[in-house]
């Protein structure tokens, strides 16, 4: 069997000063896998998010990531292009002035020259049906399309692995229509977070319950949250 | 919300290039600002209406934020003959108002119009975003800039973070009064916001950090500066220094 993409092996983690959100959990995403995590509200699901792209550093046990475990920011830096996090909240990953400076940043902070960067604003949103956007204010989109810009943030620069944090609430059944038909379609590994029990049966494979501290699989066949 | 009262004209004033619209009116401002003569400061007056008329201002909002400029002006210019030595116009018990002072008075009312009318016609009319990117291709430090834009981009948010607060406690009955119980009240609100603010900061970090930053931001925006631009220029250093002129070289006073 191949190597896996992402594994997570005993991860302990602690908020400072509070008691332990994961305790000894362990996790596996292979290349075209896509996995649905559920769980509680505030049982650390996002948090397990932010460990995966080691925004948090565990209190003990391994991330390995690319067949590497990853341990210093450092580590963790040259392989954030290609694990991107969608946040919860688009506002706090949209902060740029305009669309195409927003989409432009990843791209630009990996190194491409700007007339790449364009180019790829250009394809990325036309691949979204969001041509035209390039010059739109961010602040000024509404709810919808400000998800759907900061997808596009995040695929503009070609992660192999996609970690969507609740990408379709409170959004209305049109745009959230819309956001399955983009995911079925992008070829990368996937794992998502979301309490839409109808949207996790369309886009992922296999479910992982996050209880008590701990990942535990669930039955596989379409997400049974 | 925030400072976009101004931009959606189309004047010319409106098309021209940022970059000269910001260094004609530092350059203007830095000019009247310093000047001291009568007819100086009337030409200069003169100018920045014309001006401002040449952007088609609206009149309401124009209005308003000239209101609020003068009326520190007034106050100045009200004061000023009691503490000017000079002539005295009248004695208010045994101090002198002096004609002086209202001439000083009157200079500094048409400074402060001149300078306001004219940032008005010359930056509130670029949208905000493109006058941080002119300030960027001007290579004013960059922290400044995005300091600017980061605080246009956030403060809507905050905003309307405040009125959801402030709807959350109106609908359980809060009317604010003079009481204890109304200050510590605000007090929460007041704290809840920043909490949120600093949250809301390390989340934006962190989603930056997800997208590979490391401390550098890039400008995809390039203006070009077309012939209306390289005639506002040439006209922006004839008014400079026909000014200049005014005030220093003009043998009569």
């Amino acid at each position: 069997m191949a190597d896996p993409l992402m594994e997570l092996s005993g991860v302990h983690f602690a908020y400072d000063g509070a008691s332990p959100v994961l305790a000894g959990a362990d996790f596996r995403l292979d290349a075209g896998q896509r996995v649905a995590v559920v769980g509680p509200t505030g049982s650390g699901k996002t948090t397990l998010l932010h460990l995966m792209v080691g925004l948090l550093r565990p209190t003990a046990g391994t991330i390995r990531l690319f067949g590497r475990a990853r341990h210093e920011e450092s580590e963790f830096a040259e392989v954030r292009g290609r694990v991107g996090l969608l946040f919860q909240d688009a506002e706090d990953q949209l902060f740029c002035p305009t669309v195409a400076e927003d989409v432009a940043f990843g791209p630009l902070n990996q190194g491409k020259k700007r007339d790449e960067a364009v180019e790829i604003v250009r394809r990325t949103l036309a691949s979204l049906g969001l041509s035209g956007y390039e010059d739109r204010v961010t602040y000024h989109l509404s709810g919808g399309e400000k998800r759907l810009v900061s997808l596009a943030t995040v695929l503009a620069m070609e992660p192999e692995i996609l970690l969507l944090d609740e990408p379709t609430t409170g959004l209305d059944e049109r745009t959230v229509g819309r956001i399955v038909a983009i995911l079925s379609h992008l070829p990368q590994a996937m794992v998502v977070i979301s309490h839409q029990k109808d949207f996790l049966r369309q886009v992922t494979q296999t479910t992982v319950h996050l209880r008590d501290r701990r990942l535990t699989p669930g039955e596989t066949g379409p997400a049974a949250p | 919300m925030v400072c976009e009262t101004y931009f959606s004209g189309n004047s010319v004033v409106h098309r021209l290039d940022p970059r000269a619209k910001l260094v004609a009116a530092v350059a203007f401002s830095a000019v009247v600002a310093t000047s001291y003569r009568t007819p100086v400061l009337i030409a200069a007056l003169a100018l920045a209406i014309a001006l401002a008329l040449a952007a088609g201002l609206p009149a309401g909002p124009l209005w308003r934020r000239l209101a609020a400029v003068n009326a520190f002006v007034l106050l100045a210019a009200a004061l000023l003959p009691f503490s000017t030595p000079g002539a005295p116009l009248v004695w208010v018990g045994s101090v002198p108002y002096t004609v002086e002072g209202l001439v000083l008075g009157a200079r500094i009312a048409a400074k402060t119009n001149a300078i306001v009318l004219v940032v008005t016609a010359l930056l509130s009319t670029v949208e905000i975003t493109r006058l941080g990117h002119a300030m960027s291709h001007l290579r004013l430090p960059s922290k400044l800039i995005h300091l600017m834009l980061m605080t246009v981009r956030y403060v809507d948010l905050l905003h309307h973070e405040y009125h959801r607060l402030a709807t959350a406690m109106k609908v359980r009955g809060f009317r604010p009064r003079a009481t204890l119980h109304t200050y510590r009240s605000l007090g929460n609100l007041v704290g809840m916001l920043l909490v949120r603010s600093f949250d809301r900061s390390q989340r934006i970090v962190a989603a930056m950090k997800c997208r590979g930053f490391n401390g550098r931001f890039y400008v995809l925006d390039h203006f070009r500066f077309a012939a209306r631009d390289a005639v506002f220029a040439v006209l922006t250093v004839l008014v400079t220094a026909g000014l200049l002129v005014g005030e220093y070289a003009w043998p009569i006073r």
